[in-house]
């Protein structure tokens, strides 16, 4: 069954642009980006999109559909009226390069910032033994796919672009707890790291990276309120403090 | 010019795109707090209508100042220069409870300070330090208040229990208002024990997992518990609103109780 959908799409670049209406031939099963491609095949041959893997796993069809932060090719057709105007506009925290492409460095940038995995000193690769429940804190951030929806639409960058040299993002909050949750990771300082360079205090946990993440990763719950705990054990609690003075607490 | 409409990003000219009702879910938040805190402010200055033998409000318990009642004083009456009402001794605790809870920090900087006030849908605020400077740095904090709470749900229980006790304050009885203090007690429970900070300290904190297989079961369930943080937030609250409001008709003389025996 194909029916003719309305959609609005943004065209234009980081001068300025504007929304285009275009009818489109819509199938049954289709998602909002085998529309995009329709419309690039038919009416658009410029229109420029990024895309991959078309399942939902590569992360790169990050857009906005209706307002809403979501993947082009995870968005069902189905989920929409028959007379329903669908707008599909680009990410909104980021430079647009053209059309529905966005230009997302500033992840990459934050990403090279954060200190990789320190190896435990005393053992050699191919020693590292880990029990399942010490890693599976840690292997549902690995879920990410970093599609970036939780870094467009988090309040902090997206609303004051003054905020992205100081603020991490969601994304890489999820990174840190990540590793220092990791049983074997030996660096001490990631809960200095993540509060002083990372910018952890400034998330105010209103939850928008959790309800846009298409992997339905816990990120508030599972990472960033147990990351400011942890801040919290190091930077303002002082009985927990004094407790790790008196008692010489190891790494439990 | 920042946010959204900052040089570089797509230009569309509006705060959001979004045409579903997202400002339902904000709205009732704040109408739902809105008129907790009123009738909580105004029940907790009022002094007065708090106890009802053997029910003492959970907005007044435990009764410290030497205002109280006759009766509603368990643990004494240790404060004397307090010229107040005696629920504002003691509301600090409950309410710095709530108000660095992980969930109501989400809902009220949704719905009252708009930041944001919903997903995708761009703040009015011209700047943003988030939770890194006075006053908002304090929210880490919450975990002590956590303790408190603690101490406050054994209080609550300990009221559940003289709840089994008849106006002549003889045990082996039971009424609609001991129900209502159980569940209550039940409910306080249940929201403090769901708390993040809770999570946190019986197990959340720790590295291994494997080396402390007890914390580790504490954590599970804990961690479910957690899951309901927000159900559990929303149903202690207005349960409190509702033990609170049948005791006042109590002792108002309004309503008498229900004795079961």
């Amino acid at each position: 069954m194909s029916r003719n959908a309305k959609f609005r799409v943004w065209r234009g670049d980081a001068a300025g642009g504007e929304l285009h209406d275009y009818t489109v031939e819509v199938n049954e099963g289709e998602v909002v980006l085998d529309i995009i491609h329709r419309l690039q095949a038919t009416q658009a041959g410029d229109l420029a999109v990024r895309w991959n893997c078309k399942a939902g796993k590569c992360g790169s069809c990050s857009a906005e559909i209706n307002g809403r932060p979501r993947l082009l090719c995870m968005t069902r057709m189905s989920t929409f009226t028959d007379d329903e105007v669908i707008t599909v506009t680009p990410m909104r925290s980021f430079p647009v390069i053209r059309d529905l492409v966005t230009d997302v460095s500033f992840n990459y940038q934050k990403a090279r910032q954060i200190p990789a995995f320190a190896p435990p000193p005393d053992l050699a690769p191919g020693e590292y033994r880990m029990q399942q429940v010490d890693v599976e804190r840690s292997q549902e951030f690995r879920k990410c796919i970093e599609c970036f929806l939780c870094q467009n639409v988090c309040h902090v960058v997206r609303d004051h672009e003054e905020n992205k040299t100081a603020f991490s993002g969601p994304r890489f909050f999820i990174r840190a707890a990540e590793l220092d949750m990791h049983p074997l990771d030996a660096r001490t300082d990631r809960r200095e790291f993540a509060q002083a360079e990372q910018g952890i205090g400034m998330c105010n946990i209103t939850k928008c990276c959790t309800e846009v993440c298409p992997e339905h990763i816990k990120i508030t719950d599972n990472a960033i309120i147990p990351m400011k705990e942890r801040v919290v054990d190091r930077k303002y609690d002082p009985l927990v403090w004094l407790g790790n003075k008196l008692f010489r607490r190891g790494n439990d | 010019m920042t946010g959204v409409s900052a040089p570089g990003r797509a230009r569309l000219g509006v705060r959001t795109l979004r045409e579903d009702r997202w400002w339902l879910a904000p709205l009732a938040t704040f109408v739902g707090l809105f008129l907790f805190v009123v009738y909580a402010t105004f029940r907790a200055f009022q002094g007065a209508y708090y106890y009802f033998e053997p029910y003492l409000s959970p907005f007044y318990s435990p009764c410290l100042t030497t205002d109280c009642v006759p009766g509603s004083s368990d643990f004494g009456q240790p404060i004397s220069w307090w010229p107040l009402s005696p629920a504002l001794v003691i509301l600090i605790f409950p309410l710095g409870f709530r108000l660095t809870c992980y969930y109501y920090r989400k809902a009220y900087y949704r719905s009252f300070w708009f930041s944001p006030p919903a997903c995708a849908v761009a703040e009015p605020h011209r700047s943003y330090t988030g939770e890194t400077r006075f006053p908002l740095i304090l929210q880490n904090i919450h975990r002590y208040f956590w303790y408190f709470a603690m101490i406050f749900g054994v209080i609550l229980s300990y009221d559940a229990i003289l709840g089994f006790r008849n106006p002549q304050g003889q045990w082996g009885h039971m009424g609609l208002g001991t129900v209502i203090l159980l569940i209550n007690a039940a409910l306080i429970w249940l929201y403090a024990l769901s708390c993040h900070s809770c999570r946190h300290i019986m197990g959340g904190k720790l590295k291994h997992f494997s080396r402390h297989p007890r914390r580790y079961w504490m954590w599970q369930q804990i961690s479910k518990l957690n899951g309901r943080h927000m159900l559990l937030a929303w149903v202690s609250l207005i349960w409190l609103v509702v033990a609170d409001f049948y005791i006042t008709l109590l002792a108002h003389g309004t309503i008498s109780d229900l004795r079961f025996f």
